[in-house]
Formats: structure tokens, C-alpha cells, sequence
């Protein structure tokens, strides 16, 4: 069992997912046969194509490797830097967004076993999240059932642009599942590209896109919200990884002002959404938009006004940060404390087992 | 704590001359007023097809509301009608009422919203006559919008060239929602006339419903659907931004309508953030993007936002720059701000000019 005396808790760190040849032999035969007779690989998401500068910072980068998929060079990078004693592995995997359901089922199961075998197993310091196809929440439920009883896995990571608004009730077994596991649900930027990237068409440049993910987390917030998810499963926690952070304080002015005009169109969302969203959702704290100066970070701070809601993120291999600096200036020694070790601690019931 | 601080106690007599101006105010039609500035062709397909627009009723947009017309129970005039259909009750119950010097007119008509492109230039052309006849002509404080028919930009700078010279029109209005990020290149002849002609953009709220209002799919309510219109605003800045639009069209300004602000600071923190990184995709952005907020962006108060603490407004109004920000009241709609009740913080009195005055004489063609 792992010790924790100060070391950060990690809440978003991503092991590179390797290509389809080397996951075939978590896979069923029927599913070998056909990645192998139909020439199929290249999964890797359009939200993170390999070698945006995004998806891996330049001096974490090795040529002719995928963005974090050595675990040595995660080790010095990242857990060895940054003094991480704990980590959960965020794969980003095109299973989570294949459009054929039981394809996308296939790949994240074996993503699953892979991560066991590969990170798992080789570093205690290591937890992950299971990959879930929420294409086919049926078949998402199966996998967390399947992966439940090993306590490394400590959340339930789903892609935060799906086929459908969160909150709708097609997703409910997924929370049901959730909640009777101790699993939050953990939503990485990123999408199944079903719809459009932004509200307001295709746009033509990826950083576009990259930024449009803000919008998309708050429109997800407002869909569990307002669908009553809290209320049916007050015990489930969502955490929005990557997000951005700092539009959250104007989001929630907007969303208690909204609420108060029309609040008769959703009459069993009895609470003020700001209150809600404090209880309920937790944000990993890379990227933070808003500019180095500690002044700005500490209004913003005071804006959200709950020390409880970030939890420490590296982000690694993302490029979000230079240096060592995980952590913008601005935090209080106490919130500091809070985000690096007692907010992950509280958020995710599982890796308190590992605490002694 | 959330107490209204009376913003405008100490402002200038009325007049005219110092009067306030009001960005967002509706007009509505009495019945059948469009159809009279129809061609013949145009009337009969309006009342065989409707306007066509996207979306899955014939007549209203996807999302219930909450208000007849959208509108203030106490706005409808007494002489009968809808609410912003009788100009002798909006002046008394707004133009006089508060001392408005200048009201642009924001008509949420669906005009440019049709699928069928000419039956949109006719549309807008129609409102246009409209407006001006209807509204500016008797009641000179009222100033009406350019409409186009932006997805036939030709078109669309055709009306805008027929306008232009016309004192009665102040701005030309496009919707927040367009059928592409409205950076791209095909709108930018419209910019180019705009600029051409020193017109500024309004930007409000609506326009074509032709995507899902999320890239995460379609919400279930009007709660979610409402608010989530402030994430168009925020995508239509970043399109300009990194289409490089204002480096082709320096002067262009584009006011934001109804969309919120308090996004405004940290959407410019996100996009120079990210632009750092992956400035080598969009050689075109020459500066950090939140400059070009500063230089070439306006923001209407409109539904002003309420931070749980007062003072954060003022922060964020500090971080945005009281230059960019201009008073509208959204008459007569339900969520109305009133210029004596809707700002809960104190300003100065040079605060107070920029925002229910200056900054919009700054922008607007007032002739």
C-alpha cells in the first residue's frame, strides 16, 4: 500500500494508448480476425491527433514514440518531478468514439486490460480510469461490472461530446452503475464528433475546435443539472478533466440567473445549480485559462469560491504548463493543500483505501 | 446584498443631447405589416411555405419558451396588439420613460433564417422598408437595423449598399448562430461593405438553427438551450479572431447582443492560452487573440450578469475595458433590464457615460 505523507494526487495523467496490433491480444477472436483481415488501425481521435503540439509538449516528446507511452519517461517527466504519489491514468482511446458500438466496445475493453498489464502492474503509483463505450451504455455497464472489483480503477472516463446530452435518461444505467461502484464519472475534453464542433458550425482550424471544449463542458453541466441527475443520484460525482477551469464562476452566474427566470420548466431542480455543481462536480486544475499574474488567479479563486471543487492535474504529456509548474501562483498554502492531496482524497472513495 | 444600486441618480437632465442609448429593443409586426412590403410572389410563398427555416415546427423554433412573445406582461399595448408593435407605447414606456436618446432596433424575425435564399433577401429586404416606415419615420429615436440575408452574401451586400446612405439605419444585424463559424471566408464581402460604408455589426442573439445547439447534441429544456445561445457568442469571436478577419478588416466592430459578457476575460484568456501553442495553425493571427477583443469587439449589458457578489461585475467590467461595454434593455422582452435597476454596483460618473452613452456613439451611425 502506497503512503501518502505530501505527495500530489495526479487526477489526469495519460499513459499514450498504443496502436490496434498491440491491443489484439486482449481481444476476442472474432475481433482479431476482423482489425487484422480488414487492415484496420489509426483509432487515434481527431481531438488529439498525435502530433499537435496539444497533445504532447515539446520536451516531453521522443521521436518515433507515441505522446506518453513510455512509462519510463512518465516516471521521470512526471511522477519523479512533480513529487505525484498517486495517478490516474486518463487513456484517450478511439474505442471511446467509435461510431460501430460493439467495435468500440472491443477496443476499450482490451485499452482496459492493456493498462493493467502495462501501467498497472508496473507502478504503485498508478490508478486508471475504465475506458467505457458510452456509444452502447449497455455495453459501458457490462465493462465497469467486469472491471469493478479491481480498486485501481477508481473512475468511469467518458469523452465529454456524446451521441447525446448527458443527462438524458438513455445514460442513467451508466450513473446507476457509477454510483454503486464508488466510480465518479470523469469527462475528458474531447468528442465523438456527431455533431458539429461548435454551436455555430465546422470551424476551419483545430485550435478552434480545442477551445469550443469549454462550451461543451458547461453545456453538459447544465444537462445533468437540469435533467435532475443530482437529484436522482446525489452521491455521484463528476469530474470535468481539462477543462479550462476559469470559466466556471461567470458560467454559474449565468446558470442561477437563467434558473431563477425559468426554473418552472424543471421544477425538481429545487436548488440554486451554482450550489449543486459545488457539491457535485470537481475540476482538474490543468490547463487554468488565465494569465500567470497571481492577482487574477486569486479573484478567480475567490469567484468560485470553494475550496473543495479542483483537484491537482500535470495533464502529462499534454502541453498545458512549462517548467514544474503544475500549479499557477495565487493558491494559499491551505488551498494548495486541498488541491494537491485532500480534494482527490475526497473525490475519489477509492483511493483512500491505499492511504494508510 | 443583491440590492439595485440606482446607476443613473446622478446623470444629466433629460434631453436629446445627453440622453442614454439603448442597443436591443424589439419591434414587432402588426399583423399582416410585413406582407405589405412583399412583392406579390414573395406574400404567396411566405403564407404557402412559411419562412422554412431549420428547424422542426413550421412556425416556432425548437424550444418552448416561457413568455407570450417573449415579452413583459405589462408590455402589450393597450391599444391592442403584441408587445413592440405600437410605437406611441414604446415611447412612453421606454423612450420617455428613461430618457433614451437613440434605441436601435433589434427585429428577431427570422428574416435571414429561411433556407431558400432569395426568399431571405426578400424577407429582409421587406423588414427593412418596415422598419424605417414603421418605426423610424414617426419616431426618430428609433433606429432601425440593416437585415441581410447572409448566406447569399451578394445579396446581402446589395441591401447593404441600398441602406447605407439611409439616416434611418444605424447598424447592420447578423444572428449569433450562422450556418458556418461566421469567420469563414464566404461572409466576408459583408464584412468588407460594413467596413466600407463605417457601419458597425450587431451580432444577436439566434440566427439559422442549422447545427445542434451543442457539439454534445441537443439539450431537453429551455433552460439549457437559453443559456447555452452565450456559447454561439463566444465561438462567432473566436471565428473572427482566427479567420483573421479583423487583420483583413481592421475597422470592422462588431457589437455582441444578448449573449452575456462575463465569458468575455477569460474566453480571451483560453484563446491567447492556446493560440501560444498552435499559433503556427493560424499564421494569420498576428496578435494575442484577446487584442483583438480590445480593438474591434463591443458587448451589450444585456441580461446583465449577476455574480453572487455585486463587486465581482465591476472586476469583470475592469477586465473587459468600460470602453467595449454599451447599456441595451432588451424591451419588451421578459428579462428587461431597467438602466435604474439592473446594475448592482456603483458606478462613476465617467463609468456611466462610457456605458449608457459614449462608447455607443463610439460605435453606432447616429445621423
Amino acid at each position: 500500500m502506497t503512503v501518502l505523507p505530501s505527495g500530489a494526487i495526479d487526477c489526469d495523467i495519460h499513459p499514450g494508448v498504443p496502436e490496434i496490433k498491440q491491443l489484439l491480444r486482449y481481444m476476442e477472436p472474432f475481433w482479431q480476425e476482423s482489425f487484422v483481415a480488414r487492415g484496420l488501425d489509426g483509432f487515434d481521435m481527431m481531438s488529439y491527433p498525435p502530433n499537435a503540439p496539444i497533445t504532447c509538449r515539446p520536451d516531453w516528446r521522443r521521436k518515433g514514440q507515441r505522446p506518453g507511452s513510455s512509462l519510463a519517461d512518465m516516471r521521470r517527466d512526471a511522477l519523479d518531478a512533480f513529487g505525484i504519489n498517486l495517478a490516474i491514468c486518463n487513456p484517450l482511446t478511439g474505442g471511446q468514439i467509435a461510431v460501430s458500438e460493439t467495435m468500440g466496445a472491443a477496443i476499450c475493453s482490451a485499452v482496459n486490460d492493456w493498462i493493467i498489464e502495462h501501467w498497472l502492474n508496473q507502478d504503485s503509483r498508478l490508478r486508471a480510469s475504465i475506458v467505457v463505450p458510452a456509444q452502447a451504455p449497455y455495453l459501458a455497464v457490462e465493462e465497469i461490472e467486469r472491471r469493478a472489483s479491481d480498486r485501481r480503477f477508481v473512475q468511469i472516463l467518458m469523452p465529454v461530446a456524446c451521441e447525446m446530452m448527458l443527462g438524458r435518461s438513455y445514460y442513467w444505467p451508466i450513473y446507476e452503475a457509477a454510483v454503486k461502484h464508488d466510480l465518479p464519472i470523469g469527462l475528458h475534453a474531447g468528442s465523438m464528433y456527431r455533431y458539429a464542433p461548435t454551436s455555430t458550425g465546422w470551424p476551419s482550424h483545430y485550435v478552434q475546435d480545442y477551445v469550443a471544449n469549454s462550451n461543451i463542458f458547461e453545456d453538459q453541466l447544465l444537462s445533468l443539472v437540469s435533467n435532475g441527475i443530482f437529484v436522482k443520484y446525489p452521491s455521484l460525482r463528476v469530474v470535468l478533466l481539462e477543462s479550462g477551469v476559469s470559466w466556471l464562476p461567470g458560467f454559474l452566474w449565468r446558470a442561477i440567473k437563467t434558473w431563477r427566470g425559468v426554473r418552472a420548466e424543471v421544477p425538481w431542480v429545487k436548488q440554486s445549480p451554482a450550489d449543486t455543481i459545488r457539491e457535485n462536480v470537481r475540476l482538474t486544475v490543468q490547463p487554468i485559462d488565465a494569465p500567470p499574474d497571481p492577482n487574477t488567479i486569486e479573484r478567480l479563486m475567490q469567484m468560485i469560491d470553494s475550496d473543495r471543487m479542483l483537484l491537482f492535474a500535470s495533464d502529462y504529456p499534454h502541453w498545458q504548463f512549462e517548467g514544474d509548474k503544475v500549479l499557477p501562483d495565487g493558491l494559499s498554502p491551505a488551498l494548495r493543500q486541498r488541491i494537491r492531496i485532500d480534494n482527490p482524497l475526497e473525490t475519489y472513495p477509492r483511493l483512500k483505501e491505499t492511504v494508510q | 446584498m443583491n440590492a439595485p444600486v440606482n446607476a443613473l441618480d446622478h446623470s444629466a437632465p433629460a434631453g436629446q443631447a445627453n440622453g442614454i442609448i439603448d442597443c436591443d429593443i424589439h419591434p414587432f409586426p402588426r399583423p399582416g405589416a410585413i406582407e405589405q412590403y412583399l412583392p406579390e410572389r414573395w406574400r404567396r410563398h411566405v403564407a404557402e411555405y412559411g419562412k422554412f427555416t431549420y428547424g422542426m415546427y413550421a412556425a416556432i423554433g425548437a424550444y418552448p419558451r416561457f413568455q407570450p412573445y417573449l415579452s413583459r406582461r405589462d408590455s402589450f399595448p393597450p391599444n391592442g396588439g403584441a408587445p413592440g408593435s405600437d410605437v406611441a407605447f414604446i415611447r412612453e414606456q421606454l423612450l420617455d420613460r428613461y430618457n433614451i436618446a437613440y434605441g436601435v432596433l433589434e427585429p428577431l424575425l427570422g428574416g435571414n433564417a429561411s433556407r431558400n435564399l432569395d426568399e431571405a433577401a426578400a424577407l429582409c429586404s421587406a423588414m427593412n422598408d418596415w422598419q424605417a416606415s414603421e418605426f423610424a419615420d414617426p419616431e426618430p429615436r428609433l433606429r432601425a437595423s440593416i437585415l441581410v440575408p447572409q448566406d447569399d452574401p451578394e445579396a446581402a451586400v446589395k441591401e447593404i449598399d441600398k441602406r447605407a446612405g439611409d439616416w434611418r439605419f444605424c447598424q447592420i444585424q447578423l444572428g449569433s448562430k450562422t450556418t458556418e463559424p461566421i469567420g469563414r471566408r464566404r461572409y466576408w464581402p459583408i464584412y468588407a461593405a460594413a467596413q466600407a460604408n463605417g457601419l458597425s455589426i450587431g451580432l444577436h442573439v439566434g440566427g439559422t438553427f442549422s447545427t445542434a445547439p451543442s457539439a454534445g447534441g441537443w439539450p431537453q429544456f429551455y433552460v439549457e438551450e437559453h443559456h447555452g445561445l452565450v456559447h454561439s457568442m463566444q465561438n462567432q469571436c473566436a471565428s473572427m479572431i482566427f479567420e483573421g478577419v479583423f487583420e483583413a478588416f481592421p475597422k470592422l466592430k462588431i457589437v455582441l447582443i444578448e449573449g452575456g459578457f462575463a465569458w468575455a476575460p477569460t474566453l480571451g484568456w483560453r484563446l491567447d492560452a492556446h493560440w501560444a501553442k498552435m499559433r503556427d495553425e493560424v499564421p494569420q493571427v498576428k496578435r494575442p487573440p484577446s487584442e483583438y477583443m480590445r480593438t474591434n469587439l463591443w458587448w451589450a449589458t444585456q441580461p446583465v450578469e449577476e455574480p453572487e457578489h455585486p463587486e465581482d461585475l465591476r472586476q469583470v467590467f475592469d477586465w473587459i475595458g468600460w470602453d467595449r461595454m454599451v447599456y441595451s434593455s432588451d424591451y419588451p422582452h421578459w428579462d428587461f433590464d431597467d438602466p435604474h435597476q439592473a446594475f448592482h454596483f456603483q458606478m462613476t460618473e465617467t463609468e456611466k457615460r462610457q456605458v449608457f452613452r459614449d462608447n455607443a456613439l463610439s460605435v453606432y451611425t447616429f445621423r
